[in-house]
């Protein structure tokens, strides 16, 4: 016999994306994975419920890159309606914490403002609640506990059990966002609800410059043949030179990466 | 006897035929409202029918003959018969006249069973094949029938057995000929035919030399307007009553690319899946080819039901209708005028824009014009980097140039880059003030619109539009016929009236008026193929043949070349939503090539030029016209008479390439 699968209440939190070339607002990549897990999540357990949130201001630009998930499928987005500048995480904690959902589906790391990546276990850490990183599927949701598949570098998964609610983020592992359409995301509804804006202290204090691109390491490749360079190529990396300190303490440690940073020329 | 039953008959099968139409019309009028003037199409109706109907018809001789006598008899002597027979006015001329109109139309109707014999793969079967023997039926009572009343036989001639048995071929002929016409059988063409002419939704394509061919926006202001076709009832009446028009004559399933190569789309049963849905019912009745790969009979549909299932299988199937390149080989060809590409274009729409469903890249490609203004998703300041070197006049330098030249797309493709330089060397050797938009420039909207993307067409339109007005220039002119197509005829409903070029006519211009010297043609024999969207959408065919001439080159013709080119394969997005066939488009039109025996195929077009590069082991090289004329310029002969200064431009345009 079959265990009963019921329907659960799923929370998407969505941000305003910015296009990677032309820094255009979108829907961010990652939320929108999100999402598309979500919606597949409905299909699979009927009678779930998937629900649309956000923290921030209000602007024609927002609004658009917003509708981009709408357009997805969806009536409604709950807006928690911000200053710019605001912390979205006290905002979001509280809603979530007011009528909690039994799992909250967010992206990775934003793609605009501080993109620490830090949100989802804030909010964790604020609610309570346990959070998975990197979720490539949802296998089932049985009696409250969700079974999970979280994705591992080089394609490996690994299966957890979670008890609900629970806290999941997503990243370029999950499922690919379906096209957005632009007559639903035009006729959805924002909802929107004015939420006391906490400044971001921490945020107001920091300096903001554009990211430059981290620097690659480059591979020395001595090889003779054309067959040797496209091993070379090909092989993945290696950590041949890495060393696991293990009991050290921590001024040891400390002197390590120290050590470490000299080396590379990282410090100078 | 038959003095008394044949107004009897007569009469009852007109009302009937009224009954029918009234009902038809009611069909029809499911749709959504088209202003159309009606008196006036009326009015209009006998010449489009005469001439533009006819200009189509016409180009199979026989048949046109075949439906001139048929047609042409077949309504005199309905009418004749009408004065004769249902009000007795048999004396003097008329009954003469009934005489040789019925004639007419049985000679007619013998070349029609002659086709028929053997009817070619295009033609329906089904009840078509019956129609040769109504019209002898209908010809041959109405003769048989008018001998007594023009006094040759004597009125009690025969038997009543024989009497009798002229009224059953009577009352079989009105069933086909006048019942049938309303009611749904093969003559349906004539009566849906005629208002469908009367009221065509393009009146501005009738008249000799006219054409209309882009696309009519969707009116994205109003929300509550459904964003493009989602049941057949979301068609204009007008559009429904034009597929009611159809004579399942299969020309253009002849034409169609895709369904020659094998994917699921046939023009014709296409069009006739949309009678189906206006009327309600399955496909099981269609006697003509299927869509390559679906058997008939398991696709339904209702007015007020979805075109296509979101699940499962309703009238047509998503992958029929993003088979098709939008080549116009169907439109161009049909003899009822009917326009499936506006429909084919309104229900992706929908898939698009209310359903998200653009298989495929289509998605990728419509994201990254939202995103980057370019199909590729490409760093939009990255458009001019082909031409570091060159030095091109910037609009927003200049404010003002002769000519702007339109670079499109291609500007990202290292393959079109080569076209574009030459174009620019043409340019500069024969002195030509222009200059380009550059980084300001966006794609035209083209692959969005024909993707169904009306909100991301209308998005790019308006910002080129407004670019485009801040600067002063007399022409535009590209290399890419469907910038051509869509800045020439599809902005203006927009708010943007240019004068455009394609750079084949152009260049065209500028040899005829002395600025272009070329050095005598050396290569091998070639071939020309027309682009779609230059061609049959813009009636240029002759301009690149001119350039081609004057480069010295002899063009050895395709056997379908044109306004019957055939497609490349590239249009219409088709790339990009790849739905897979039997053969490809590309290959069948490289095949072409070699059938030619032409070693070299001239193009005009970025697309073509990628598509049929792509054909692997073709037999002939493909070059644009651009670049044969860049690499047979020589200096002017009349040049001492040019001032040094303008001289010293044209030495610059030497090493440009
Ligand atoms: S659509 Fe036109 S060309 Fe095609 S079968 Fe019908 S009448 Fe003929
Ligand atoms: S436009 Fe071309 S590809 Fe499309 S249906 Fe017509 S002939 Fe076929």
């Amino acid at each position: 016999m079959r265990p009963e699968q019921q329907g659960i209440e799923v929370a998407v939190l969505v941000s305003v994306g910015r296009h990677p070339i032309t820094g255009r607002a979108r829907r961010a990549d990652q939320d929108a994975r999100g999402l598309e897990l979500a919606l597949g999540l409905e299909r699979q357990l009927p009678g779930s419920r998937v629900g649309l949130l956000h923290a921030g201001p209000r602007s024609e630009e927002n609004e658009s890159a917003l509708r981009g998930y709408l357009g997805m499928g969806l009536d409604t987005l709950t807006l928690l309606e911000q200053a710019e500048g605001s912390d979205a995480i006290p905002a979001l904690a509280e809603h979530l914490a007011a009528a909690p959902p039994q799992l909250v589906i967010t992206g990775a790391r934003a793609e605009r403002g501080e993109g620490s990546g830090l949100l989802p276990y804030a909010l964790a850490e604020r609610l309570g609640w346990p959070l998975v990183n990197g979720l490539a599927a949802v296998e089932k949701v049985e009696n409250g506990v969700a079974t999970l598949l979280q994705a591992l570098p080089r394609g490996q998964r690994r299966r957890l059990k979670v008890r609900l609610p629970a806290i999941v983020s997503v990243d370029a592992a999950a499922p690919a966002a379906r096209q957005s359409a632009f007559g639903p995301a035009r006729r959805a509804e924002l909802a929107a609800t004015p939420v006391p804006a906490e400044p971001d202290r921490e945020l107001a204090e920091w300096q903001l410059a554009p990211a430059r691109k981290r620097p690659k390491r480059l591979k020395i490749v001595k090889a003779a043949s054309a067959r040797d360079r496209f091993k070379a190529a090909a092989a993945k990396a290696e950590g041949g030179s890495g060393q696991v300190l293990e009991g050290v303490s921590a001024e040891q440690g400390a002197e390590a990466i120290l050590k470490l940073l000299n080396e590379e020329g990282v410090l100078r | 006897m038959l003095e008394t039953l044949l107004p009897i008959l007569i009469f009852a099968a007109l009302g009937l035929a009224v009954i029918g139409a009234w009902r038809r019309v009611r069909l029809w009028r499911q749709g959504r409202p088209s202003a159309v003037p009606l008196l006036k199409g009326l009015a209009a109706l006998p010449r489009r029918y005469l001439v533009d109907l006819h200009h189509v018809v016409e180009r199979d001789k026989v048949m046109s003959n075949t439906h001139v006598a048929t047609a042409g008899g077949f309504v005199a002597a309905a009418v004749l018969m009408i004065l004769v027979h249902g009000f007795g006015l048999a004396q003097g001329v008329l009954g003469w006249l009934l005489l040789a109109a019925s004639a007419t139309m049985f000679v007619g109707s013998l070349f029609v069973a002659r086709r028929r014999r053997n009817p070619p793969a295009r033609l329906s079967k089904g009840p078509w094949m019956r129609l040769p023997k109504s019209l002898m039926a209908f010809s041959l009572s109405v003769f048989a029938i008018t001998l007594p009343a023009v006094g040759i036989l004597p009125a009690d001639f025969g038997h009543w057995l024989l009497a009798l048995a002229l009224a059953a071929v009577v009352v079989w002929g009105l069933g086909e000929m006048v019942f049938g016409m309303t009611w749904g059988g093969p003559m349906k063409h004539a009566f849906a035919g005629a208002l469908h002419l009367a009221f065509h939704r393009r009146a501005e394509r009738f008249g000799e030399g006219n054409r209309s061919t882009g696309l009519k926006a969707l009116n994205l202001d109003d929300e509550a307007a459904p964003l493009g076709v989602e049941k057949p009832a979301d068609f204009t009446w007008n559009q429904l009553l034009g597929f009611d028009a159809c004579v399942q004559c299969g020309r253009c399933e002849a034409m169609c690319p895709a369904f020659a190569a094998g994917q699921p789309l046939n023009p014709k049963k296409l069009i006739q899946d949309m009678v189906v849905g206006l009327a309600g019912g399955s496909d099981a009745n269609y006697a003509g080819s299927p869509y390559p790969g679906k058997p008939v009979g398991e696709h339904h549909g209702t007015p007020h039901g979805p075109i296509v299932a979101r699940e499962g299988k309703a009238l047509v199937d998503a992958e029929t209708l993003w088979s098709c390149t939008t080549c116009r080989a169907c439109v161009e060809e049909c003899p009822m005028m009917i326009e499936h590409v506006d429909a084919i274009v309104d229900m992706r729409r929908h898939l698009t824009l209310e359903r998200g469903q653009t298989p495929n890249k289509g998605a990728e490609v419509l994201d990254n014009l939202i995103a980057t203004d370019n199909p590729g998703g490409f760093d939009p300041g990255s458009r001019l980097h082909w031409a570091a070197d060159l030095n091109l006049p910037l609009m927003a330098d200049v404010k003002q140039a002769e000519v702007l030249l339109w670079l499109g797309d291609g500007a990202f493709d290292m393959r079109n880059q080569r076209t574009l330089r030459a174009l620019v060397k043409v340019l500069r050797a024969a002195e030509v003030e222009f200059a380009v938009l550059g980084t300001e420039e966006r794609d035209s909207g083209d692959v969005a619109r024909r993707l169904g993307d009306e909100a991301t067409f209308q998005s790019l339109a308006k910002r080129n539009i407004t670019t485009l007005a801040k600067y002063r220039f007399q022409r535009i002119v590209t290399c890419d016929p469907h910038s051509f197509h869509v800045l020439g005829n599809e902005y203006g409903e927009l708010g943007g009236q240019y004068e455009v070029r394609h750079h084949s006519t152009f260049i065209a211009e500028l040899y005829d008026a002395g600025r272009l010297a070329f050095a005598p043609w050396k290569g091998g024999s070639v071939t020309y193929h027309d682009p779609c969207y230059l061609g049959r959408y813009n009636g240029e065919y002759e301009a690149p043949r001119n350039v081609l001439k004057a480069l010295g080159i002899e063009v050895k013709e395709m056997e379908r070349s044109g306004f019957r080119s055939r497609c490349c394969g590239g249009g219409g997005g088709a790339p990009i939503t790849d739905i897979p066939g039997e053969r490809r488009i590309p290959d069948m039109r490289m095949n072409d090539v070699k059938e030619s025996g032409a070693e070299l195929v001239a193009v005009g077009c970025p697309q073509c030029t990628a598509m049929l590069e792509g054909v692997v082991d073709a037999t002939a090289e493909v070059r644009d016209i651009a670049e044969l004329v860049a690499d047979a310029l020589v200096a002017r002969p009349a040049v001492e008479a040019v001032d040094a200064s303008r001289r010293n431009a044209g030495k610059t345009a030497e090493e440009v390439i």
